[in-house]
């Protein structure tokens, strides 16, 4: 068997391996055999690229390797999964970077000598690529609050923004017309580096969960596009499934808010509002509790729910409300928690804060699951939600919020809504939640709210 | 050596289209079963798998033309392994974290 027959099943081998790591994730109980899975088909495309290319500056090779595990490992170590969005968002710079550098490097090493063809796949890479390194360069200062998680907005930004993409695509048909026109590269990198960052600028802290996803699918298929420039079908079935997860991802997080692609891309919802829906009706009151009065509340309840947000992720909370859990587990009560597939910062954000704080994955119910329960809760304690909860989503078609799913924490007997101040949530709208007869509203630091309600039930 | 310097043919163009089309429909099915609780790690997951571009990097590190294009593919290959590494090692450490029931126990 000649090497390049045997370096061609081994690619075959893992891919094969890939597609039954993604099938592991189906479920809880199997998805530990699919990373495995996932790595084995690493190591051996890794193999068997070594078999069939000779490199010789393997001392660089090896540094290189070095420096990515130098960085990787004490990540993978260390991050606290309150993190793991903005190490999300590092992973795709990181990604889609090595894919645009490699296309760069593939650019100069076929010049003059490019097809248009390749070229054409070669410009597309190269725009994903480098667009997507800036955004989710962005992404990752926003999510790790160096920069305000406010979307930039100022007069014309669409504009501009596609203006900066357009001198890109344009580049880019122009390098494929006549391929040789090198100095026309480093015009498309820019301008494609540019837009990434207009692009992330200009969406909320709260978008994050969609903007993730789109930019791993953008990673995913950049990476893909380098596999048809290098005929390598490994790459191209490999960034294709990454490119189809973030798709879905991202389908799934536009459809739980109610809005398409181009809203959260180009709509700029969080923005600092004029104060439209709180001008317009009379001065409203909220009567403030305390953690006692909710430990009093709790004592003679047998359902409860709890309904994590990103506040809950912010304070670092989920431990606390864990006790919480095993305080009232202790007492007869059944717990349960209601997550929204917008919660937190990145798809399945809460499930994995839960998780950590070990809360058992069947009491987590998803949205529809958790509405049939509510009108049977006895209580509903809201930690660090806002948007998702709100019943104008329901009842207020001049509301920004009108149409998004929402869990309808309202019908349970009592809601108990820990807030940090009365700001309204990230879409800037009020909510109605606050001023029902029979929410109890208590202002404080989640995890310190939580811990007292545990400290006084324990007395009780 | 692999062919890979060599212009496409007409006919890898479409071999390769028709396994992006197959791809592309199996990704779609596959992860619309994903369970949902398992989203984040899904995400560590596939970031981890599309770093195979660091075999892209490891074919141009194999014969580069000038120093620059070297040097690009040593960048590459660092930021696709670092991917890799850190990729499959954090989704681990997150699914270890699930547990079904009340006590703890795995599943």
């Amino acid at each position: 068997m000649s090497m390049e027959v045997l370096v061609q099943l081994l690619y075959v081998l893992a891919a094969v391996l890939f597609v039954l790591s993604l099938k592991a994730m189906s479920e809880v109980r199997t998805a530990r055999w699919g990373n495995w899975a996932g790595s084995a088909g690493m190591l051996i495309a890794i193999v068997a690229t070594l078999l069939a290319h000779r490199v010789e500056r393997y001392d660089l090779l090896m540094g290189a390797v070095l420096v990515g595990a130098i960085i990787g490992i004490p990540i993978a170590l260390k991050l606290p999964m309150t993190a793991v969005p903005q190490r999300t968002a590092m992973s795709h710079a990181f990604g889609s970077l090595a894919v645009a550098l490699v296309g760069t490097a593939k650019y100069y090493q076929l010049y003059p000598d490019i097809d248009r063809f390749t070229m054409a796949v070669l410009a597309s890479e190269m725009i994903l690529g480098y667009l997507t390194f800036t955004g989710s360069c962005i992404a990752f200062a926003k999510l790790q609050e160096l920069i305000s998680g406010k979307p930039l907005i100022y007069p014309g930004r669409n504009f501009v923004s596609l203006l900066v993409l357009g001198v890109a695509v344009l580049s880019g048909i122009a390098l494929v017309v006549d391929p040789t026109q090198s100095a026309l590269l480093p015009v498309m990198i820019i301008a494609a580096l540019l837009f990434g960052f207009l692009l992330v600028m200009g969406i909320g802290g709260a978008d994050m969960p969609t903007v993730i996803a789109i930019l791993n699918s953008y990673a995913g298929l950049s990476a893909a596009a380098l596999g048809f420039v290098l005929n390598n079908k490994l790459l191209i079935v490999a960034g294709t499934l990454d490119g189809s997860s973030g798709f879905i991802l991202a389908m799934l997080m536009c459809k739980a808010m109610n809005r398409s692609f181009t809203n959260v891309l180009f709509g700029g919802v969080g923005a600092p509002m004029p104060a439209a829906g709180a001008a317009g009706g009379e001065a409203r009151t909220v009567v403030a509790y305390s953690p006692d009065d909710v430990a009093a509340i709790l004592e003679g309840a047998r359902l409860v729910m709890i309904v994590p947000g990103y506040g809950m992720a912010a304070a670092q909370a989920q431990h606390a409300v864990k006790e919480l859990q095993d305080v009232l587990e202790a007492r007869g009560v059944t717990v349960k928690y209601a997550i929204h597939p917008v919660a937190g910062r990145m798809p399945g954000h809460m499930n994995v804060l839960l998780a950590e704080a070990q809360v058992a994955y069947d009491q987590l119910l998803e949205m529809d699951e958790a509405n049939l329960l509510f009108p049977e809760c006895d209580v509903a304690i809201v930690v660090g939600a806002n948007d998702i909860t709100n019943p104008a989503a329901r009842t207020r078609p001049d509301s920004p919020l009108y149409g998004m799913p929402i869990l309808d924490v309202d019908k349970a007997r009592t809601v108990v809504f820990i807030k940090r101040s009365l700001a309204a949530g990230f879409a800037g709208v009020d909510n109605e939640l606050f001023y029902l007869p029979h929410t109890m509203m208590v202002f404080g630091d989640a995890k310190k709210v939580v811990t007292d309600i545990v400290t006084a039930l324990k007395k009780a | 050596m692999p062919a890979e310097h060599a212009t496409l043919t007409m006919q890898d163009i479409l071999v390769n289209l028709l396994i992006f089309l197959l791809a592309s429909f199996l990704g779609l099915e596959l992860i619309r079963h994903v369970s949902r609780l398992l989203h984040t790690p899904l995400m560590s997951l596939t970031n981890a798998i599309s770093s195979v571009s660091v075999v892209a990097a490891l074919i141009v590190l194999a014969n580069p033309r000038n120093s620059f294009i070297l040097w690009l593919a040593v960048i590459a290959v660092a930021l696709a392994m670092s991917n890799v590494i850190s990729g499959f090692m954090i989704t681990e450490r997150i699914l270890l974290m699930f547990r079904r029931r009340k006590g703890g126990e795995r599943e």
